[in-house]
């Protein structure tokens, strides 16, 4: 049995898996029953001015029959008074001593607004905060949300005054509606926060109805952008952890979020540098359940791989992570098809023929039976082919031997460089 | 004349028939299958498996690449799950519950469940712990399905186990019972090792009433467990029954797969007296040991056969044929007492008995003569008795009394499980009922010794 505890910038929680802020944190009731299913952590649902959510929140994306590949939605932070929201803080955190709450914070850009917020959340016991300067819609028109997440100098102000009277760690959420993550990451930063998580939710339309020429979500007849997640964003979530875990500026843990499904997603957030993760949609499908799979996958993989503690696995990849100009430009692979699990859909040499580069010959042998090969010389080994392929197996990548030493883009431009000296 | 070289291919051809029928699912069928399970919450399946595994937890382990973990959340409610997945009567359990049958069809529940336990099995997993020692001790007779699952409970929670098992290896019917081209000996013999490997001591070719006595027994254990299943099949109580060529189900069943698989039966005709499991694996047996015709006969009609409906459609697809309300009145022999007729009685259905089924009685004069070379009979199987009665048990036709909840038998140092309380009305015989009485009664053991382990510590 692998150790599977973390302690993200101060706060324990018994293991990487935590609820994001959203529906699943909404009240103690929920919580307690999360913490109960194994959930090591939650993120209580935003916390702030209370606010009016419409009818009609959510939306989701199926895709050639399976449901919820990605998940839209326009709600807003929490409905519920913070009186209340505060009681059953302290309530839960009373039952479930070990485990850690997070409250997520929401206020206007102003100094006295979020003192007087930290200290209220603090008094009830919560294990460390997190700034929501993510959420896309609604709060943004007033100025919260990702309007502040946006503006790295915001984002820094902010995180600032939090610090000044935070006893607590501070976790900053960032928004993904950015171009450049590092940005804001590294404003946080300067602002004292104590760990960045990401992301929050990207703007989306979900669709529009074709009968009805409605948006999907509306709101009688209406509809505005939302935010989306589940595990139709996780390249992009994956992306932005690694930016951040490999930028030498910002060296704060990272709190991995977005399309987080299982226990093999969070491990490959956690070797691009999270040191935990949150899940919000993989839940909402669900229900709180899947944490035990989270758990003990987790587990298993980790005794598999003789690993003692799941903090030994975060950050294990990102050296691997680098730009593009680092990139070997000597390496070369081919694709290569194995007749015998090939089943001859022939959709790997249509995708080359017609999308890639004319290299895979549809072929008769002498019995007449048809089959595929790819010629080797012309094949630039793009993966097309192995990536559109049904039968695992099938097409497998080849690395080629060496002929040429390694030579990255940036080390080719260096050397005409000095040649031309 | 035998023309040794005709009958060498045609053993090599038997032996390959007696190879588990169905394959297991390939990793990209087991990818898809295990994606369209719901995850159901509160889900009927689980309600529907006597053994309640957590059907949506393997699954969605199975999905996500955790599997060890899917085939320990298997074994953990069932300890003879990777035999129960090839021979559970799923469309009346589980699958048969499975919510996708008001909408597309059901989760291949059995096929999953096999493919993570394979994996299991192929990968040498060790999947559980035995208990620290407590000190007391349960001695568990007969090492059949039952036996084991109330051993690999009783382990964990750190008894000392003794199984005394009759045959040379523990497995009960899932090692000598059940067709080898349904439950291959190695699955049943990787559960004896799981429970093997928790420090249970297996001390087979021990016939308990025989070799060691049963006062020996009861003295020996806290508590004992009798899990000994049935007996041998019944006479039919007709003429002509000790012909060459009449064979005991059980036995015809067990040779094919203890003995060498031999060409006696190439090209023959044979008749099965019988419409339960038992005749259609003897049935289907005789199709693989190359019979050329396989007749079964059964008193009463095609509704009340307890075959389940797969292995109706299972010996169908084997060309097996059906005699429906035909009984079996007399075995003629030639003069080497050989087999060589049948003669048989039809019937019609008439008022129900006891048990709600109607009674099947002759037509006068209806007799009529079926040339046969072999007649396998599968009406049942006897009980026990003598042993039973040794132990001074309660029982009624051989099925021993128990408390429904607990297993305790009329003496409360006993307890039984499995095909031996099976009957009367009692429940049905399969293999999963056997595992969970296993389980239940391990639990009501540990409930009632609990306090006299606290008591000495
Ligand atoms: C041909 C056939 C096909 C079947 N097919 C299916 C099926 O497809 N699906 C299904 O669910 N069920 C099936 N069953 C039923 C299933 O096999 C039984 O319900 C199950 O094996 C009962 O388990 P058990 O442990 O109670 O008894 P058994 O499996 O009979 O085990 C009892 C054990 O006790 C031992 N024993 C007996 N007396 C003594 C003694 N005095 N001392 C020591 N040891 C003793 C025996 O040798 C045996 O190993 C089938 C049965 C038969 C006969
Ligand atoms: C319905 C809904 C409401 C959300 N509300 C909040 C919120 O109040 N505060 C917040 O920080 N993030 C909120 N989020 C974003 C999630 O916390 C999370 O960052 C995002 O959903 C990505 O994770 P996922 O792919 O696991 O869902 C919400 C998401 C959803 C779907
Ligand atoms: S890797 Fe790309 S170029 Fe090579 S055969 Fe496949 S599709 Fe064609
Ligand atoms: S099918 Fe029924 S139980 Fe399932 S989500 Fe819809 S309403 Fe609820
Ligand atoms: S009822 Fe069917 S779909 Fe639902 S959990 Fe069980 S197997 Fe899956």
């Amino acid at each position: 049995m692998a150790d599977l505890r973390i302690n993200l910038a101060g706060i324990e929680s018994p293991n990487p898996f935590w609820l994001a802020s959203a529906p699943p944190t909404n009240s103690g009731y929920q919580v307690q029953r999360a913490f109960e299913a194994g959930w090591g952590g939650a993120v209580w649902k935003t916390l702030g001015e209370p606010i009016i959510n419409t009818s009609s929140r959510f939306a989701a994306i199926s895709f050639n029959g399976k449901k919820v590949v990605g998940f839209n939605n326009i709600e807003l932070i929490t409905d519920r008074p913070l009186e209340v929201n505060l009681k059953e803080i302290y309530e839960t955190k009373k039952r479930f001593p070990n485990h850690a709450i997070i409250a997520s914070l929401m206020v206007e850009p102003s100094r006295e607004k979020w003192h007087e917020i930290v200290k209220r959340v603090e008094d009830v016991g919560v294990d460390g905060l997190e700034l929501n300067f993510g959420c896309p819609h609604g709060m943004a028109e007033r100025g919260m949300g990702s309007a502040s997440g946006q503006q790295p100098d915001l984002v820094e102000s902010q995180t600032m005054w939090v610090k000044e009277v935070a006893k607590t760690p501070v976790i900053v959420k960032l928004t993904p509606n950015i171009t450049d993550i590092t940005m804001t990451a590294k404003a946080a930063v300067r602002g004292g926060a104590d760990a960045i998580s990401m992301i929050n939710t990207i703007n989306s339309l979900a669709g529009v109805d074709l009968d009805t020429w409605n948006t999907i979500p509306h709101v009688a007849g209406k509809g505005a952008h939302g935010g989306y997640c589940g595990p139709a964003v996780k390249p992009i979530a994956l992306n932005m952890v690694a930016e951040c875990a490999r930028n030498a500026n910002i060296n704060i843990p990272l709190s991995g979020i977005g399309g987080i499904s299982n226990w093999r997603d969070a491990v490959e957030f956690m070797l691009m540098g999270a040191t935990g993760v949150q899940v919000c949609t993989a839940a909402m499908h669900h229900g709180f359940s899947i944490v035990e799979d989270m758990i003990d996958g987790l587990n298993n993989y980790l005794d598999e791989k003789g690993i003692l503690s799941v903090t030994e696995l975060i950050g294990k990849s990102v050296e691997k992570y680098s730009d593009w100009g680092n990139l070997d430009l000597n390496y070369q692979t081919v694709a290569k098809i194995n007749t015998d699990i090939c089943i001859n859909c022939n959709k790997c040499h249509i995708a080359c023929e017609d999308t890639a580069h004319q290299c895979i010959d549809m072929l008769t042998d002498p019995k007449g039976n048809k089959y595929l090969k790819v010629r080797e010389a012309d094949c630039v080994g793009c993966n097309l082919c192995a990536i559109v392929c049904p039968e695992e197996g099938a097409i497998s990548m080849i690395e080629l031997p060496r002929e040429k030493i390694a030579m990255t883009w940036n080390e080719r431009q260096h050397a005409l460089a000095s040649l031309r000296g | 004349m035998r023309d040794d070289s005709k009958s060498f291919v045609s053993l090599a051809i038997l032996n390959r028939n007696f190879e588990e029928v169905k394959a297991g699912l390939s990793p990209a069928a087991a990818m898809d299958e295990s994606n369209r399970c719901l995850y159901c919450y509160d889900a009927p399946c689980i309600q529907a498996c006597p053994t309640g595994i957590n059907i949506p937890s393997f699954i969605k382990k199975i999905a996500s690449g955790n599997l060890k973990g899917s085939a320990t959340t298997i074994m953990e409610a069932n300890p003879i799950g990777a035999s129960c997945a090839r021979v559970c009567p799923t469309e009346e359990l589980c699958e048969g519950a499975c919510v996708l049958n008001h909408s597309t069809k059901p989760i291949m529940i059995g096929d999953l469940q096999r493919y993570a336990t394979d994996w299991a099995i192929k990968n040498e997993q060790i999947l559980f712990k035995a208990g620290e020692k407590n000190g007391m001790s349960v001695g568990i007779i007969g090492g059949g399905p039952a036996g084991l699952s109330a051993a690999r409970e009783l382990a964990r929670l750190g008894y000392d186990v003794t199984i005394y098992e009759a045959k040379s290896k523990a497995g009960g019917l899932n090692t000598y019972g059940i067709v080898s081209f349904r439950l291959p000996q190695k699955v049943a013999q990787w559960e004896v090792e799981q429970v093997e490997k928790l420090g249970v001591q297996i001390k087979t070719n021990i016939t308990v009433g025989r070799d060691i006595s049963v006062n020996e027994i009861l003295e020996t254990y806290d508590s004992v467990i009798l899990a000994i299943g049935m007996s041998k099949g019944p006479m039919l109580q007709i003429e002509g029954e000790e012909l060459k060529g009449v064979y005991d189900a059980i036995q015809f069943v067990e040779d094919s797969k203890t003995k060498e698989i031999t060409d006696e039966l190439i090209g023959k005709r044979v008749v099965v007296i019988g419409a339960g499991n038992t005749a259609i694996d003897a049935a289907t047996c005789s199709v693989r040991l190359g019979a050329e015709n396989v007749k079964i006969l059964y008193r009463r009609s095609q509704k009340e056969m307890t075959a389940y409906e797969f292995e109706f459609e299972f010996a169908k697809q084997d060309n097996v044929e059906f005699r429906w309300l035909t009984a079996p009145t007399r075995l003629i022999g030639d003069s080497i007492g050989q087999i060589r007729q049948l003669e048989c009685i039809k019937m019609k259905l008439g008022d129900p008995g006891i048990d709600g089924r109607r009674r099947p009685v002759p037509i006068e004069g209806s007799e009529f003569i079926l040339e046969v070379d072999a007649v396998i009979k599968a009406i049942g199987q006897t009980r026990y008795l003598e042993l039973i009665d040794a132990f001074g048990l309660e029982q009624h036709k051989g099925v021993v009394k128990i408390n429904l909840e607990t297993y305790q038998t009329s003496n409360p140092k006993v307890y039984a499980v499995g095909d031996v309380i099976f009957g009367e009305g009692q429940g049905e015989a399969m293999v999963v009922s056997a595992a969970q009485h296993g389980k239940k009664a391990a639990y009501a053991i540990h409930q009632q010794l609990k306090n006299s382990i606290i008591e000495t510590a």
